[in-house]
């Protein structure tokens, strides 16, 4: 395997961890004011996230790097050409990180509830947008080679809103929202559990047929047959269906592997349909990125192979003992005067 | 404006921005570590109080790095995609290291340790600071690197073809002396930042007679920890300065706004006239200190603008090679002033709290609410020298930051995301000041010791930390 290849895996690896895992994190987001009555059960909500939800977001850090390190001219024609998608997506982390952190400081209600509105608002943009961003890049887009010589992309904004790019992001919206209330119903106990089971029962059917349609059209769309595409689109629904199944049968655990296995079977799926591009381009296939145009030198993947082998499960080790420290499930009880702001407590 | 200056300020203001936090997070993961491990050893529940108060505004300041850094990581290929295609294959390389051995560690272990109070065993939560404040350190040394080797290209070759520069050896990039020099400037900077933090709001709570058994040790810990990394910024400063003047002869005379070239060449202290070094109205200098600053001797050469214009011209083609000159020379003084002033009150502060003594008069009330404030100012002005009179290259000698900017993104475009990330870091901003000063005067609280240490029990018992 040359080293290219080997650093296409590694960012499909890195995007399929932010998936997974952030994509709980803006499932559970949206899902606050759904899931809760008063208070104690939003706070409660929140702390099932508290702990990890910068861990999480670290992995896109980490793909963007990466994607700069191995892949520079995707990282470059990518940034540059979706411009308007990634800067909403960058407010949106932005204004998450700091509402999560500062939400509960304080008691009053006007203070809360404007959190509140920011943490559904800032969840939904970025788990609809980067739908719409893969979608995109999986469809082509007009790339076209600039008088320097780089591949730039050439469309507007507006390009990239077409319907098939817009059913992506509904797939990642809907997908990321059943994944979320899997991860509370799985963390939480007593009305948030009962409500998050029944939430995504629902959801999970949207996401559902969504995902299907997507796929389908994803495989007809394909200038040539891909068998694997196929098959891991085959995998994604029955797997998806696994996790519904044992959401209704109250296994939770089950119900949250499931859904991040099929996220992971979908993610690959579209970066088995990519390879070897990075970015197809809809004007012709000698404006396309590939792995070999868009690639450092051997030497830097080489030395960069050498950093990802020794610390990605380095990574993986304490982040998933972290998951264990904190895998009691939060109840709205456990929260001591849910209505006081964290900082007002502290005055008593 | 063009796509160009926008971008060029959109940066300015994003990095200036992203680093009033950096350097607070930095020195505080330090000292609010080091005040655990005094609990940890010691038993004495004022160190907990001060690590449990410090560590609450430490957090506040970290929830803004963090937001703030991911604009950085992705603005290089969003409105520099012409410099990302050209250095990419040297510089990602930091930049992904960074994230795989700094952040992971930093956001994981951060997590641990606020939620952890109740959930880990004493010792491994006391771990868990520590480790989350070595990975602050890790996230610098990569950055700063990547940084470096702007400033001093090595490790490379160029491959025309491609019309980009390829890494040859990571090793030189690592431990250039551009590198390690930058970082011993930065790191005692930041700790100077994070002690002056702690310091001016240790004073504060002295000053309203709140918690004083607490505020006096943090007091003085700040003051002594600023003393302290002072000694080492000056240092590593003189070191910076002799690096700087072999690699960037320009830089070192825009400093000091020296037209011609001289020998035992004074260091100016304050010009006043007209900057084009046409005619100094008034001018205070120190003889030869100049000389001595960038090449270790009072005798020494130093090369002035108008002759490195012209060897520059010969070397690089037509072009203006003088970065903006008034900056340079008022930065570079702003930095040194604001950390001398704040030294300086810490040095007076320190004096009067000897044997017991408290700080009078009445310069100690507005000097202490200005210390937070004179270090942040000092590092502001240290990277704006540093990067204004790097220009015009992007890359020393490589690539020019003309060329590096966007060819796909209107200046509209820049405009718009520049408006709004301005707005944006105001809100923020005015947010979190507020919460500090809230925290801040809520003020540390008795903490009851069996509140913050007991592992294990009922599934059900109260959390300690919620969100
Ligand atoms: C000398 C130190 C230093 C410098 C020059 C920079 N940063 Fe920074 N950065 C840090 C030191 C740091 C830190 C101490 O590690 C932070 C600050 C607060 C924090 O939360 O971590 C951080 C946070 C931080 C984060 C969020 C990490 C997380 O989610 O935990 C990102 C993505 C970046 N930075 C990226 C950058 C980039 C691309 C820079 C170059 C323009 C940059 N930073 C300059
Ligand atoms: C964190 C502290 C930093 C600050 C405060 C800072 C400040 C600045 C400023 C003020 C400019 C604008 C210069 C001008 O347009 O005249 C600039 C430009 C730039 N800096 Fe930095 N910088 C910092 C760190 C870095 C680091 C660590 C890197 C690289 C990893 C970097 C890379 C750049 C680039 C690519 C530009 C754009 C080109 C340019 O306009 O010069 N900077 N920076
Ligand atoms: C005591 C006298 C000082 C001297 C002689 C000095 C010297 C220098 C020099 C020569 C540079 C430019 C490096 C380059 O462009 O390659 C620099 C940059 C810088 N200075 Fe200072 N400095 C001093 C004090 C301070 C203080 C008090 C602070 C802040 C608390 C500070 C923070 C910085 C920062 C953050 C940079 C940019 C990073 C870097 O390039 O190292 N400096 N300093």
């Amino acid at each position: 395997m040359s080293f290219q290849t080997a650093w296409f895996l590694l960012i499909a690896v890195l995007w399929i961890g932010y998936f997974i895992l952030e994509g709980f994190d803006f499932g559970v987001g949206m899902l606050i004011p759904f899931v809760s009555r008063n208070e104690a059960d939003r706070r409660a909500v929140l702390t099932t996230l508290g702990p990890v939800w910068d861990g999480n977001e670290v992995w896109v850090l980490v793909a963007g790097g990466a994607t700069f390190a191995a892949f520079p001219e995707w990282y470059a024609t990518l940034f540059s050409g979706f411009y308007l998608p990634l800067f909403l997506i960058l407010v949106g982390l932005i204004v998450r990180g700091v509402a999560f952190e500062y939400r509960s400081k304080y008691g009053k209600a006007q203070w809360r509830q404007r959190w509140d509105i920011a943490i559904l608002i800032s969840s939904a943009i970025p788990a609809l947008l980067w739908g719409v961003a893969f979608a995109n890049i999986v469809r082509g887009v007009p790339l076209e080679k600039s008088s320097t010589g780089s591949i730039e992309y050439v469309g507007g904004f507006f390009n990239l809103l077409n319907p098939y790019a817009l059913l992506g992001g509904v797939v990642t919206l809907t997908v990321f929202l059943t994944h979320g209330a899997h991860f509370l119903a799985l963390k939480t106990a007593g009305e948030i559990r009962d409500r998050a089971h029944a939430l995504a029962i629902k959801i999970g059917l949207v996401a559902a047929v969504a995902a299907v349609i997507f796929l389908v059209w994803s495989n007809l769309m394909l200038p040539e047959r891909n068998a694997k595409f196929a098959t891991l689109s085959i995998l994604t629904a029955l797997l998806w269906v696994a996790g519904m199944f044992a959401n209704f049968k109250v296994r939770e655990g089950y119900a949250f592997i499931f859904s991040s296995l099929a996220i992971a079977t979908f993610v690959s799926g579209l970066f088995v349909a990519l390879y070897p591009r990075v970015m197809p381009s809809s004007l012709g296939s000698q404006f396309d990125l590939t792995i070999t145009n868009a690639s450092s030198t051997d030497y830097t993947l080489k030395v960069m192979t050498i950093v990802a082998v020794v610390m990605t499960p380095l990574v993986l080790v304490y982040q998933g003992w972290t998951y264990w420290v904190f895998r009691k499930r939060v109840s709205a009880s456990q929260i001591q005067h849910p209505e006081r702001g964290i900082l007002d407590t502290l005055s008593q | 404006m063009s796509s160009l200056d926008l971008a060029r300020w959109q940066f300015a203001i994003t990095t200036v921005y992203h680093f009033l936090f950096v350097p607070i997070t930095i020195g505080m993961a330090f000292l609010v570590a080091g005040l655990q491990s005094a609990w940890y050893r010691t038993a004495k529940l004022k160190y907990l109080r001060a690590t449990k108060f410090f560590g609450r505004l430490f957090l506040i300041n970290f929830a803004i790095g963090v937001v703030t850094g991911i604009v950085q990581e992705f603005q290089f290929g969003m409105n520099w995609s012409s410099y990302s295609r050209f250095v990419g294959d040297i510089f990602g390389a930091p930049l992904a290291m960074e994230g795989l051995l700094a952040f992971f560690l930093e956001s994981t272990f951060l997590g641990l340790w606020i939620f952890g109070w109740d959930r880990l065993p004493k010792k491994l939560h006391l771990a868990s600071i520590w480790v989350a404040a070595t990975g602050t350190l890790l996230s610098a040394y990569f950055i700063l690197a990547a940084n470096s080797w702007m400033q001093h290209p090595v490790g490379y070759t160029m491959n025309l073809e491609k019309g980009r520069a390829e890494l040859t050896d990571i090793v030189a990039v690592l431990t250039q002396k551009t590198t390690l020099v930058t970082f011993f400037h930065t790191i005692p900077s930041a700790a100077f930042s994070g002690a002056a933090f702690v310091a001016g709001v240790s004073a504060w709570l002295i000053i309203k007679k709140k918690d004083i058994e607490m505020a006096r040790p943090t007091m003085k810990l700040g003051l002594i920890t600023m003393v302290i990394s002072f000694i080492f910024i000056g240092v590593s400063g003189d070191l910076t300065s002799r690096v700087m003047t072999e690699q960037q002869p320009m830089k070192m005379a825009a400093a000091e706004a020296l037209y011609n070239t001289t020998d035992s060449a004074p260091f100016s202290l304050l010009t006043i006239g007209s900057l084009d070094g046409s005619r100094s109205v008034f001018q205070i200098d120190i003889p030869s200190a100049l000389s001595f600053l960038s090449t270790g001797n009072f005798k020494g050469v130093v090369e002035g603008v108008n002759d490195l214009q012209k060897s520059y011209e010969e070397k690089y083609g037509p072009g203006n090679y003088k970065p903006n000159i008034p900056l340079a020379y008022w930065s570079f003084r702003l930095m040194m002033g604001f950390g001398f002033i704040g030294v300086f009150f810490a040095l007076l502060a320190l004096y009067q709290m000897r044997k017991g003594g408290t700080p009078h008069g009445k310069w100690f009330g507005p000097a202490m609410i200005s210390l937070p404030f004179l270090p942040l100012a000092a590092i502001s002005f240290g990277w704006i020298f540093t990067e204004t009179a790097r220009q015009p290259w992007a890359v020393f000698g490589l690539i020019k930051t003309a060329d590096g900017v966007s060819p796909v993104v209107s200046a509209g475009a820049v405009l718009f995301t520049m408006i709004v990330f301005t707005l944006l870091y105001g809100v923020l901003a005015f947010i979190e000041v507020g919460l500090i000063l809230k925290t801040i005067q809520i003020g540390p609280r008795q903490e009851i010791e069996h509140e913050v240490s007991t592992v294990g029990g009922a599934d059900d018992r109260p959390l300690v930390m919620s969100y």
